[in-house]
Parts: structure tokens; C-alpha cells; sequence
């Protein structure tokens, strides 16, 4: 069954009618990338499945169970955990504080101590450069570094189903692809669902098993994520192979 | 038995719904932009493409006719600028010009596993012989299996249309095992076997892929008694992929529609209304992940029932009925619907008559008439009179209850019936207006 399936989703930003029936799925385990250009409603997609911006109308289930009308503090303690777009660390803390942060809930769910610690350790260890810098303020670190640590402070929730807003935003090639290595990991070895909103649409598909194109807020396109590579119209708008005038008729 | 694409082929019907929702909605969305004549069609009927919320909403939409394909010949139903196809084909033209259809190179892959998914369901694998006796050119046939069975690893013998004495020296020295053509095609090879005084048991053949047109159970059972093999029927038309839409698994028993790429809906040919599940009506199909050339709601004009329940097979797609015939060759014989299919299903069942036989529909007066000519064989042909006219009459009289209109029945020469490595013209309609 899909672990996260929305159908004839509708959202709204005042006047704005940002999503227009959108349908679709994450199936456990699955990378599935959101690409489109500025504007189309991928972020808002996201925004709407952590509930920060409600649907207005529309199905949104997790696991089966409706989710629409949930808050977003509910959303996260059913295991969807949202890395937000341009990191949004609490820059006036430190790294430690930022990965504690994001276990918030389990504090409050007097979840032993210890297993908060071992969740710690091993962000330590899937990002050995946040453990060099645990001590260090989060404002001070470098882009990449700050994406680590809004990662890792997403996965302290344990969350199943990880929301990416455009983690490659602002970061060197290299810093990139030790992030899309990270969250490649993620899914192979924790099992974790991802939903990647990229604007990089070429590593995102190369990352991802799926991909959806959304376009001024409608899906356009649906597919595996190596047949969306080798999509002329994907191509075309998304992967700067070719002008867009290339109609002749 | 192995399936193709377990995952797709054996979804649970409600992610089935979710999948077709999604594509149905994407694809919507992409003619609207795409292909100025279902803009224009939804512009002028006011419909915001926007707005499907379900897959019953689908029957809102318009359809899609050949005549939108001839008014828009060639290219203008493509979806993606020309450059970015890869092949181009044409309809068989079995009523009608021509049409021409495009595809990606996606769409090239995404045909070449569904034609590999009913080549799997009837048994073939990658040990196979396959030889294809379709005509390669404009027509899909061909290419279709051509591709699906090197996708499965098959070993392909692509021997085109025609020529059966060749056809038959390649089957026997190449060890063909599994046979692909139109069924008329492979009782034309039977028939050819006899003269040659082959017996087909001393061939390898296992298994026989029959589409392009439609035929009986009763030319089932005779293909398979006479070649010995296990014939299977597979649906396809070039103005949606071309073969791979849907085709039968060992069960026989129904063509699963491959879901996850098209989605069916029966209508009532007259008044375009959609009928409830399980009635019989014309096949209206909508692709759901082609690229270059996608069709929304196209009329097939195939007579088909489709059936929900489910298959012993473990695929959960829906099964469509061997096509009764198309609503444009229905004939309307003294007010009376008749379908060419119906009278061969009575043909083939008659002991020794052979399927050579063709329709001649004529007005006397303000009368239909309908001559049904069958070709003459040494077991329908008798010395004594009483004897053979005792046979026409026996045919006349089983048809006529059949379809429940008056007939004559006439025996003509043998081979004077128009062979075809093709398809089959059956119908010949000498009536004017």
C-alpha cells in the first residue's frame, strides 16, 4: 500500500490558487523527486503535506489514515518530518542543540534518554563534520554544513517519510553530492520514504526512483525517475538540453 | 507461469486507481498544452482540463475520432515537436486513409515491456524461436512483437508477410517455436502444410501469437488442433500503441488491459453513453503514459465486454472479451445488427468447412440480401445434389438462427476467395447509400 498518497489535493495562498488537484504517491522506501520551475507549487506541495499550509480540499493519507486535518506538530509525531527550504537551523544555537531540537517530541513523550543519545551519535556518524562542530553555533557554519544539521535534525524525530525542500540550493557540486550520497543512504539502509523537491532536476533524477513534474501547480508528467531523464519535454524545460523554441511546424 | 512486470501487472486494484488517477490527470494537463486540438475541443466545450477530480469524471471529456486524426494529418496530434520522435508508423487502413502515429524513444521502450508482458503471459521466454509473419513497414504489427520479444531475449526470426513455402522451410530448419501473424495467416500456413504434406507435429511450434483482426474460439481450437501449438490472442491498435494494449495469459480466458497504461471504457456505440461494468458496448481507450502521440478517450469502434473479476493468473488488470467486430463493420441487414464474427463463429464450427469465406450484401428491390460464399473443400463437397444441397441447407439454417436473418448460402471455387497475408476482407457491401 502507498505510504503517503494525495488525491485532488487543492491548496491556496489567499487568492493564489498554488495547487490544482494534484494525485500522488510514495511507496515505502521510494525516493520520489518533485520537479518543476520556480513557481510551480513544489514547496507548497510540501508545505501542505506537513500542513503548514493546510489543503484546502482534497484526500492526503498516511499509512491509510486521512491526515488533511491534522496539525503540524501531529503530522511530525506520525513520521513525517519536513527539512525545510534554506535550512532554517536555529542559528543562535549550538549544532547539539539544533539535532536535540528535532527530538522535541520524543522529549516530551519521556522517550528514554538513552536512545535520544544513540539517535545523536549516529547523526555524529552519518555526518562526522556536525561532530566536529557539535559544540559550535549553528550560525557559523558553512551551507553545507547547515544542510547536515537540518537534516539531521529532521531524522531526529525518526521520522518514515522525509519532506526535502531543494537541499542542493546554494551548494558547491561536491558539498551536493556528498548530501544526495547521504540521502541515497538514508533510503537504502534505514528504509526511509523521501520526497525530494529539486530545482537541480538532472541529480535529483538520477537519485530518485520516481518523479512527478509539476508545472504552475498541476502534475504534467509522472514516471520512473530514468524514463523522466530521457523525457524531450523534461529535457527540454528542465535540463537545458535545448532552447525551448524547437517547434516546427 | 512468469510475469512480465509483477509489480504493475499484479497491482491491488485501489493503487491501480491511484496510478491511472495520477497519469490520467498528468496527461490532461499535457494534451491541453501540447496538442492544439484538444484545446481547442475543450475551449469550445468550456471544459477546465484542471478540474478532473476522478477517473469517472473521464466520460465528461470528449472523445477522440479517426476523423480528428484525418483532420489533423499528419503530425498534429503529436504532443512533443517531431524532432524529438523517434519512429513513425501508420494505421493498417482497414477502413478508411491512413493515420500517423509517433513515438519517443520512451515510448518505444514502455511498448517494446507491454508487448513483452502478453509474450511472457502466453509462454514465451527468452529460449524461443520466435517468427514473425507480419508485414514490417508502417504497420505496428510487426514491430510491436519484433521489439517485446527481444526485450524478453527471444530469438527473433523477423520474416515479414507472405511467402509461406519460405515461410514454412525457415520454421522447419530454424526450429520456430513460437509463431506470431494474424490467426487467417496461420490457417493459410495449415493449409499449406497439407498441400506440402508436412505434418505440423513434426515442427517444433509450442506457442501462437494471433492478433490484427478478430477471430472465433472455434478458429482457436481449429489453429491449435491443426499447427499444434497453444494460440493466444493479443489486442493492439497503431492509434493507441499498436499491439501490447492487451493480450491473453495461459488461462485464455479474456485480454488483461494493461491498466497501469491505458484505461478502458465501454460505451454505447450510439449514443456515447458509458455503460456499468460487465456490459457489452465499443472499447474506448485512453493512454496514460505515452509521450509523443497520447489519445484521450479514443473510439476504437471494437465490440468488447470487459471483466472485473479475478483471473486465476494472479494479474489483477481487467480482462476485455475477444472482439465481437467493430461497430463500423457491424451491418445493419433488414434492420437487424449482424456482425461478420458471429456467422465465422457458425462457419468454423461446421464440420470441414474451412474459414475462406466472404459476405456479399446486396439490395433487391427495397430487400437486403446477404450471400454468405464459402469456398468448396473435398469434405463440404458431395457428388449426389440431395447430399450437397442437404449441406447448404444445414449451413443457411444454422446461421440464420444465429443471427436471426434469412440467407443464402453458395459455394464457390476453391482459392477465388482473395487470400491476404494480411487482413482479412470479409465484408463486401454492394449496397448503395
Amino acid at each position: 500500500m502507498e505510504l503517503l498518497k494525495l488525491k485532488n489535493v487543492n491548496t491556496w495562498y489567499g487568492a493564489v490558487h498554488a495547487l490544482k488537484n494534484v494525485s500522488l504517491h510514495l511507496l515505502p522506501g521510494e525516493i520520489v523527486t518533485l520537479i518543476g520551475a520556480n513557481g510551480a507549487g513544489k514547496t507548497t506541495l510540501l508545505n501542505t503535506v506537513s500542513a503548514v499550509t493546510p489543503a484546502r480540499d482534497g484526500d492526503i493519507r498516511f499509512a491509510g489514515e486521512p491526515i488533511q486535518q491534522c496539525e503540524p506538530e501531529r503530522i511530525v509525531e506520525l513520521g513525517i518530518s519536513q527539512v525545510p527550504e534554506g535550512r532554517q537551523v536555529f542559528k543562535p544555537l549550538t549544532v547539539e542543540d539544533n539535532l536535540e531540537l528535532g527530538a522535541y517530541l520524543r522529549f516530551r513523550r519521556r522517550e528514554p534518554r538513552k536512545a535520544i543519545r544513540a539517535d545523536l551519535e549516529e547523526m555524529y556518524t552519518l555526518f562526522p563534520r556536525l561532530r566536529e562542530r557539535r559544540k559550535q553555533l549553528a550560525g557559523t557554519l558553512s551551507g553545507g554544513e547547515q544542510q547536515m544539521l537540518a537534516i539531521g535534525r529532521a531524522l531526529m524525530a525518526k521520522p518514515t517519510v522525509l519532506l526535502l525542500d531543494e537541499p542542493s540550493m546554494g551548494l558547491a557540486p561536491l558539498v551536493v553530492q556528498e548530501i544526495f550520497g547521504v540521502i541515497a543512504a538514508l533510503s537504502r539502509d534505514k528504509g526511509v520514504t523521501v520526497l525530494l523537491v529539486e530545482q537541480n532536476a538532472k541529480a535529483a533524477l538520477k537519485l530518485a526512483n520516481r518523479g512527478y513534474v509539476l508545472e504552475t501547480g498541476k502534475v504534467i508528467l509522472e514516471g520512473v525517475a530514468a524514463e523522466l531523464l530521457e523525457n524531450p519535454e523534461v529535457q527540454r524545460a528542465y535540463l537545458g538540453k535545448d532552447k525551448k523554441e524547437i517547434w516546427e511546424r | 507461469m512468469e510475469i512480465w512486470d509483477r509489480t504493475h501487472e499484479c497491482m491491488p486494484r485501489p493503487e491501480i486507481e491511484q496510478l491511472q488517477l495520477e497519469r490520467l490527470q498528468a496527461t490532461v494537463n499535457r494534451v491541453y498544452k501540447n496538442v492544439t486540438c484538444y484545446r481547442n475541443k475543450f475551449n469550445a466545450l468550456g471544459i477546465d482540463p484542471e478540474a478532473l477530480g476522478s477517473l469517472a469524471a473521464l466520460q465528461h471529456l470528449p472523445f477522440t475520432t479517426k476523423e480528428d486524426l484525418r483532420l489533423n494529418y499528419p503530425y498534429g496530434m503529436f504532443a512533443v515537436p517531431l524532432r524529438e520522435v523517434v519512429r513513425i508508423h501508420s494505421s493498417s487502413g482497414t477502413t478508411g486513409k491512413p493515420t500517423v502515429v509517433g513515438y519517443t524513444k520512451n515510448d518505444i521502450k514502455m511498448w517494446s515491456n507491454l508487448v513483452a508482458r502478453f509474450l511472457t503471459a502466453a509462454g514465451v521466454t527468452h529460449d524461443d524461436v520466435v517468427q514473425i509473419t507480419f508485414g514490417y513497414g508502417l504497420f505496428t504489427g510487426a514491430f510491436g512483437l519484433h521489439y517485446g520479444a527481444e526485450t524478453i531475449g527471444a530469438s527473433v526470426i523477423p520474416m515479414g508477410g507472405g511467402n509461406s513455402e519460405k515461410q514454412i522451410m525457415i520454421m522447419q530448419d530454424y526450429k520456430t517455436t513460437a509463431l506470431v501473424g494474424t490467426p487467417s495467416y496461420a490457417i493459410t500456413l495449415a493449409d499449406r502444410m497439407e498441400k506440402m504434406g508436412i505434418d505440423p507435429k513434426s515442427l517444433s511450434l509450442k506457442v501462437g501469437l494471433f492478433g490484427g483482426e478478430p477471430w472465433s474460439e472455434a478458429m482457436r481450437r481449429e489453429i491449435e488442433q491443426r499447427l499444434g501449438l497453444s494460440a493466444t490472442d493479443n489486442y493492439g491498435l497503431s492509434e493507441i500503441i499498436g499491439p501490447g494494449v492487451a493480450g491473453e495469459c495461459q488461462f485464455k480466458c479474456g485480454m488483461h488491459i494493461f491498466e497501469d497504461a491505458f484505461y478502458p471504457e465501454i460505451i454505447d456505440p450510439d449514443s456515447g453513453a458509458v455503460l456499468p461494468p460487465g456490459s457489452t458496448g465499443e472499447l474506448v481507450l485512453t493512454t496514460l503514459n505515452k509521450e509523443a502521440f497520447p489519445m484521450l478517450r479514443y473510439r476504437t469502434r471494437d465490440i468488447t465486454r470487459l471483466d472485473y473479476s479475478p483471473c486465476a493468473c494472479g494479474r489483477t488488470h481487467v480482462r476485455m472479451q475477444k472482439t465481437r467486430g467493430r461497430s463500423d463493420d457491424m451491418l445493419i441487414i433488414r434492420g437487424v445488427n449482424v456482425f461478420p464474427s458471429q456467422i465465422e463463429e457458425v462457419l468454423v464450427a461446421i464440420e470441414g468447412c474451412q474459414p475462406h469465406y466472404q459476405l456479399v450484401i446486396d439490395r433487391h428491390g427495397s430487400l437486403d440480401t446477404l450471400e454468405v460464399q464459402i469456398e468448396v473443400t473435398e469434405s463440404i463437397f458431395f457428388d449426389e445434389m440431395k447430399r450437397q444441397r442437404a449441406f447448404l441447407e444445414q449451413v443457411q439454417k444454422k446461421v440464420e438462427s444465429v443471427i436471426g436473418v434469412g440467407i443464402s448460402v453458395k459455394l464457390v471455387e476453391p482459392g477465388t476467395i482473395p487470400r491476404h497475408e494480411g487482413k482479412a476482407q470479409r465484408v463486401i457491401d454492394r449496397r448503395q447509400g
